[in-house]
């Protein structure tokens, strides 16, 4: 048998809690993750006691073991953290369990992200302590803590390197909000972003303004994995893993900034083993969720990935190219990280495969071929295509 | 002591295991040590305990001249820390350093914070006194 996932596991249900500003869920982290897991479950058709595995990425604290004690799963058979890369794990998650229900190290994997910034720290605030060490002793005394400040750094050099401007980022903010008014789960939904007020939006740190950062959200998704097989008789349309890769270049945390290809997302080796495993090329790709953490990594990721080329990306990364249904290359189409939830990128997994079912609230017409990147800048990173029973 | 940034920000101390130890008491000489490998001459920042390019644990710190030449930059508008609230916008530059393999630095750029900057710019370095460490920071030239 060749050493790949593609076609060998299906995503049998997702499912997600209702979307908050940072701070105000009522419930606690753990009943968000629980609430995810079951709504999942409940749109596979499948027991919640037939789990037997949990995935996650970003050190999330809704431990598997008392999942599966609070779940009453009949056996626990598969335990998994990606380790690192925070919401670069997104995808990496999804192939980490695919990879145990492919291999028979499980047969029923849930994915899953659940977070609760109010209820514990939050991403964009950070060095509230009297003293640091290691890297962070060589970056934080100057004033650069969080990671916004630590990615416009090498998005800003990728812009010069290229030649690029800003508009490009514009079109990808725009892009989400766009999406984020045709889906009512979002938490912009109801509050749209015009170029203006986009233009007069304050700076957070150059190259990025307010609308290029991700918002900061309380929530939980979940997505469950099961055999190829058992697809057939799930209740809802089928959707396969064609392909996952995770990782980074050659020395990417070199530290203090040293990596030797500095101007990257990270996916120039990722990509293109993705592909590979996949079986298709950029030009197969139907739709894309694109990680934004900030929107100078989506650009970039989008060019790693060879859905356009650098020296293209103003004349191709517009407002009009991204828009679903007739865009060139629809992008986040449930308004992503930037106007949907930052449920930490698990969002995107699942719009994605909303895609493939026929159920976005931006449908793109006959997507068969689905592709999500997770994180881009971090280490490591990770991205994966999943394919409508066409596509096998 | 005036400083670039506003007092109150983490204070940046020598790792427990003493690996960038010489580092933080070269700083407070006025001296920029980085590491570089005995066995195959190649320069590394930042410290680790093996060289990256030949597998050696034989690393030596070595003083370097501090001039360079700005990789990237920013301009930070937006507190992230309290000490930070009434400081903005300021200047963060990554400098390269041509004489020690083209090594990369984290620092501020003094002077206007509104202006601008190149990438390419040549830079020195500049020893900022705090209570008990140093902080290199870079100047135009
Ligand atoms: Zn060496």
């Amino acid at each position: 048998m060749s050493r790949t996932l593609r076609g060998r596991v299906a995503v049998a249900g997702i499912g997600e809690t209702a979307y908050y500003k940072h701070g105000q869920s009522p419930d606690a982290e753990f009943t968000l993750a629980l609430k995810a897991i079951l709504r999942a479950c409940e749109d596979a058709g499948i027991p919640p006691r037939e789990v037997d595995g949990f995935a996650s990425y970003s050190n999330d604290r809704s431990d598997p073991s008392r999942l599966a004690a609070a779940l009453g799963i009949r056996e626990l058979r598969f335990a998994n953290m990606q380790w690192g890369g925070g919401g670069g794990g997104g995808a990496a998650a999804v192939g980490n369990a695919a990879a145990a229900v492919a291999t028979g190290l499980a047969d029923c994997v849930v994915v899953f992200r659940a977070l609760a910034q109010g209820q514990f720290a939050r991403f964009g605030l950070g060095g509230q302590v009297p003293a640091v060490s290691g890297e962070q002793a060589f970056t934080f005394p100057y004033g650069m803590i969080s990671p916004g400040q630590r990615y416009a750094m090498r998005a800003m050099r990728f812009l010069h390197d290229h030649e690029i401007g800003r508009e490009p980022l514009r079109a990808i903010a725009l892009a989400s909000y766009r999406h984020a008014q045709s889906n009512p789960r979002a938490v912009m939904h109801g509050r749209p972003l015009t170029p203006e007020m986009y233009d007069a939006s304050r700076w957070i740190v150059e190259p990025f303004r307010l609308y290029d950062c991700c918002l900061e959200n309380d929530g939980a998704a979940a997505l469950v994995l099961v055999p190829a097989e058992r697809a057939r008789d799930l209740r809802q349309p089928r959707v396969y893993l064609l392909g996952v890769a995770q990782g980074s270049e050659h020395r990417n945390a070199a530290p203090v900034h040293n990596a030797p290809l500095y101007a990257t997302s990270s996916f120039t080796t990722v990509a293109p083993h993705l592909y590979e495993m996949a079986g298709v090329t950029p030009g197969d790709v139907d739709v894309v969720q694109s990680y934004e953490n900030f929107t100078g990594g989506v650009l970039m990721s989008l060019v790693e990935h060879g859905l356009f080329r650098a020296d293209e990306a103003v004349e191709v990364c517009t407002l009009e190219n991204l828009l679903a249904p007739k865009g060139r290359l629809p992008l986040n189409t449930s308004g992503g990280n930037l106007a949907e939830c930052y449920m930490h990128g698990l969002e995107l997994q699942l719009e994605a495969v909303r895609q493939l079912r026929g159920a976005s609230p931006n449908q793109v017409p006959d997507a068969e071929v689905s592709m999500v990147c997770a994180g881009p800048m971090v280490t490591p990173v990770s991205s994966l295509i999943f394919g409508t029973e066409a596509t096998l | 002591m005036k400083t670039y940034l506003p007092s109150g920000l983490p204070k940046p101390v020598p790792q427990p295991d003493g690996l960038d130890a010489p580092y933080w008491e070269g700083t407070r000489r006025g001296e920029l040590r980085v590491q570089r490998c005995r066995a195959c001459r190649a320069w590394q920042w930042g410290p680790e305990w093996i060289c990256h390019a030949c597998l050696s644990f034989d690393l030596a710190w070595e003083a370097i001249d501090g001039r360079g030449t700005i990789y990237s930059w920013e301009r930070v508008w937006h507190p992230v820390h309290p000490a930070l609230e009434d400081a903005g916008p300021y200047l963060v530059v990554l400098v390269e350093l041509p004489h020690a393999g083209g090594i990369r630095m984290i620092g501020n750029l003094l002077g206007d914070p509104h202006q601008t900057v190149t990438i390419g710019a040549p830079v020195d370095a500049v020893f900022e006194s705090h209570e008990d460490h140093a902080l290199v920071q870079w100047r135009l030239t």
